[in-house]
């Protein structure tokens, strides 16, 4: 009868743990969005924060945000899909690309805080773009290539060999079996990871305190053009980001309604996560419904 | 003469979409190398210029506990000790790693072996959403609920370790958890259901059979959460105090490796030795998250191993 | 299994004045890693006739066709020595493009593998790849195509929709139309008709029948029947080594080795 107990005894414990889990993760939303949501209106999104006074909003942060978010994923993508293209159709099996494997995966292993410290030193410095928007990509771009290149290489090794073969034996290079046959194919898996990575990005701070820098300098929404100081477009001026925002507000402790924003940007970023995270879901399976179905144009 | 015979012998548009295709691939391979190289050979050069250049002896570096670079102590020896930090960082990795390891494990048995429905439904999306929650969230809310929190309970500020254990134990544990998933989601059917028909009761297959052929994959789990621990640098630094001292207790400021760097590098001028000794803890983060990389290769290797 | 001589074999070679040859091997090996596959073969392929390759699974005779075409080139760890001779040309060497190649030498593969595009691009995706840009002609090359794979009347109303969503016969007969769109020379077929159910066996031996005028066929099939049926000539693998090449009705009723009278009187395979 002991062991019958014990198995009692077990799944209560597991209930319980589940049960906290649940508990403390829910709690955790809820206190964000609570705490947060209320502060989140069309005023607070849009108006510059303020350092010595309350009020401020998260205009320039958002923005900077999304700017350095496509600017990132513009340079990472197709890097990361030449990348992947070579590994899962070019590399053949030997030390050599078992070592670029390991320098991808301790490359995706390292600590942000690294990866930024080597933005800073080579980007910051050693090539002069300063503190702004072109290194904080670049370093975003670091960031998040290994994990990019897995994800399309995983993608496309899912795609059966036989698809490649009846490209190769009708006379097409592998490059177009790849780029037209197979990558399609793997689209479905290849935007998932994609969009996830652009979560991942959007809420990264500790690589760019030293590279995009902790500053948001006014800008002038009016002038587009991308060689003048204030356009939000000038991708050498220094850009705080919302992820590093609630960070420095929190550790300078001169604002003094920084709880406040803090918790409405925070509602802002988990909010931003979950539509990537949910929008990463839905685009895979309406990508793959679409590819698989009959009924619509081809592709 | 025969054109398709000719055409064989030329070079055709598909051989040069194939070369430049081919190129394009490794270029940017080569990329991702180089990177990984650079960051290696720069971290590296600056984290060794303070025993080199400015002739730290690297025992006294790693074993004291003074860290005020800017100042020299009675030999006239600049007091970099990165004691504290070190033993700060191994803290918070190894307590995290200790609180998170029972609650991610049941919570994966909970998912694939009593109630896989349940748990699919609700625990699977809220730990993938909850994997990409940025860490800046996680310090925010340790600095206004579990500092407040530990303030009240023990006294003190509330800074210290036990908030960046606690911070970190809530950040890491969502990708444990669903590591460990697929971990336990690996073990054959078969297993259990031999089990179970051996008699086993449930617990006695989950905790004889199921744990144990999936062990390598939980170790892996424990260990890359401990690394995401370990290198994590901003919910850390806005809980943990930032005093580079040893920690007396639990809940006495103390630091990591990560916050004196993001606290430092901003305030010290290159070249300098305050700055090169920032640059050394930098290169104990990379070398550290090599070590866990080993870790999780040697854990895959021997598992593999296994039938 | 009984052990059989495998020096003793017998090839008859289809002399040039009788039989223009499409294709021949001269001492063709196959090695994958250190296993030799295909311990070297000599055939040759009259043109405009259907030639069989038939033998138990295991004999090698997907590995020879598959080296054909060099579609072993893909594998890592295949090693593919001896002739390969194709227009005066040993298509084995270095300085042949194998992509032009391919285009001559097309290939259907055991499983149906369409692309996951419409039913039109399937076809048209290749010729365009190789410069056929002109609608009207794509549109021609369409019909005639499935036409002679004898699909068009099963899709003419579908092209658009996708060919997955199409049966595994219908698949295959759009894999035989997509690889005769590039109006190859020679078509090789690894055992096409494998996968499918006896209705669609009989649709697609019919098709390999009429494309017959127009291209030489080399097939590999572990159907003894359907060489019987469909093929001119028909050579007989066993581990690795072509024991006997003659006309198929030769094959079947006077075999000149022990081996093939007892694989085709079904003792083996």
């Amino acid at each position: 009868m002991k062991v019958k107990r014990q198995d009692k005894v077990a799944t209560v414990i597991l209930y319980l743990i589940a049960g906290t889990i649940i508990l403390v993760l829910a709690s955790l939303l809820a206190f964000i969005l609570i705490q947060g949501l209320p502060h989140v209106t069309w005023h607070f999104l849009t108006t510059p924060a303020r350092s010595f006074e309350a009020g401020g909003g998260i205009g320039i942060q958002l923005f900077n945000s999304f700017y350095l978010l496509v600017l990132a994923m513009v340079i990472s993508v197709p890097l990361s899909l030449g990348a992947g293209i070579y590994l899962s159709e070019y590399a053949k099996k030997n030390w050599l690309t078992s070592l670029i494997r390991t320098a991808i995966e301790i490359l995706s292993s390292l600590p942000s805080v690294v990866v930024g410290l080597f933005g800073f030193l080579i980007f910051v410095i050693q090539f002069k773009f300063g503190f702004s928007i072109l290194s904080g990509a670049l370093v975003l771009t670091v960031f998040n290539l290994p994990l990019l290149t897995r994800n399309v290489e995983e993608s496309l090794a899912s795609i059966s060999s036989m698809q490649r073969e009846a490209g190769l034996a009708l006379g097409l290079s592998r490059w177009e079996t790849v780029t037209r046959i197979i990558v399609p194919e793997a689209l479905p898996g290849i935007t998932t990871g994609m969009i996830l990575g652009a979560g991942r990005v959007f809420g990264e701070a500790a690589a760019l305190i030293y590279t995009a820098g902790q500053s948001a300098p006014a800008l002038d929404f009016t002038n587009w053009n991308p060689f003048y100081i204030a356009s939000p477009l000038n991708p050498l001026r220094p850009a705080e980001t919302l992820a590093v925002h609630i960070w420095k507000i929190n550790s300078e402790g001169i604002m003094p309604d920084a709880v406040a924003v803090s918790a409405g940007a925070s509602a802002v970023l988990i909010i931003a996560v979950l539509v990537f995270n949910l929008s990463a879901r839905w685009f895979g399976q309406h990508l793959y419904q679409k590819m698989t179905g009959s009924g619509k144009k081809g592709a | 003469m025969d054109p398709i015979r000719e055409s064989l012998l030329k070079k055709s548009h598909q051989a040069k979409l194939e070369r430049r295709g081919r190129l394009l691939g490794l270029f940017c391979i080569s990329l991702i190398v180089v990177v990984v190289a650079a960051i290696f050979y720069f971290v590296a050069s600056r984290g060794l210029a303070t025993f080199y250049h400015d002739k730290i002896n690297l025992w006294d570096f790693l074993t004291k506990q003074a860290w005020n670079p800017g100042t020299k102590d009675s030999h006239g020896i600049p007091e970099v000790g990165a004691l504290p930090m070190i033993v700060g960082s191994f803290l918070v990795t190894i307590f995290a790693a200790l609180v998170a390891t029972p609650f991610a494990i049941g919570a994966a048995i909970f998912m694939t072996e009593i109630s896989p429905r349940r748990g699919m439904q609700i625990l699977k999306p809220v730990t993938e959403l909850l994997v990409g929650i940025p860490s800046v969230v996680y310090g925010f809310i340790g600095l206004t609920v579990v500092v407040p929190v530990i303030r009240y309970l023990f006294g003190g500020t509330g800074f210290g370790i036990l908030a960046g254990t606690f911070v970190l134990f809530v950040m890491i544990l969502p990708t444990v958890t669903s590591m460990s998933v697929d971990a336990l989601r690996a073990v054959p059917r078969h297993y259990r259901e031999a089990s179970l028909a051996l008699g086993a009761t449930r617990w006695q297959t989950i905790y004889k059979v199921v744990l144990r052929s999936s062990l390598p994959g939980l170790l892996t789990a424990i260990v890359f959460g401990m690394a995401r621990a370990f290198g994590e640098a901003l919910a850390v630094q806005m809980v943990i105090g930032n005093a580079a001292l040893l920690p007396h207790n639990l809940v006495s400021p103390a630091s990591t490796l990560t916050s004196i760097l993001t606290m430092g590098i901003g305030n010290t001028i290159m070249g300098s030795l305050e700055n090169n000794a920032l640059w050394s803890l930098a290169l104990i983060l990379l070398l550290m998250s090599l070590v866990f990389n080993l870790l999780i290769r040697l854990i895959g290797r021997k598992g593999a191993l296994k039938p | 299994m009984k052990t059989y001589d495998l020096t003793k074999t017998a090839i008859k070679t289809f002399i040039p004045a009788e039989q223009e040859i499409a294709l021949s091997t001269e001492d063709l090996h196959v090695f994958y890693g250190l296993h030799e596959q295909i311990k070297g073969v000599s055939l040759q392929f009259p043109r405009y006739k259907i030639s069989a390759v038939i033998g138990s699974s295991g004999s090698g005779k997907s590995t020879y066709l598959r080296s054909l075409n060099r579609m072993n080139d893909e594998i890592q760890t295949a090693r593919v020595t001896g002739k390969i001779m194709y227009r005066g040309l040993d298509i084995n060497q270095n300085n042949i493009d194998v992509f032009e190649m391919r285009k001559h030498i097309g290939m259907v593969f055991q499983r149906p593998n369409p692309f996951a595009k419409s039913i039109y691009d399937n076809i048209v995706f290749a010729p365009q790849r190789h410069g056929i840009k002109n609608k009207q002609v794509l549109d021609e090359l369409v019909e005639t195509t499935l036409q002679q794979a004898g699909l068009w009347n099963e899709v003419k109303d579908t092209l658009h929709k996708s060919a997955l969503a199409l049966s595994g016969g219908q698949q295959q007969r759009l894999c035989i139309a997509r690889a005769i769109a590039l109006k190859p020379d020679i078509l090789l077929l690894d055992e096409p008709a494998s996968a499918l159910d006896p209705i669609s066996t009989s649709v697609v031996e019919d098709t390999l029948a009429q494309l017959k005028a127009q291209y030489t066929i080399i097939i590999v099939t572990h159907n003894m029947q359907q060489a019987a049926r469909v093929s001119d000539y028909t050579a007989f693998f066993h581990q690795g080594v072509a024991l006997e090449y003659a006309e198929t009705n030769q094959i079947f009723t006077q075999p000149a080795i022990q081996a093939t009278d007892d694989y085709v009187s079904g003792h083996f395979g």
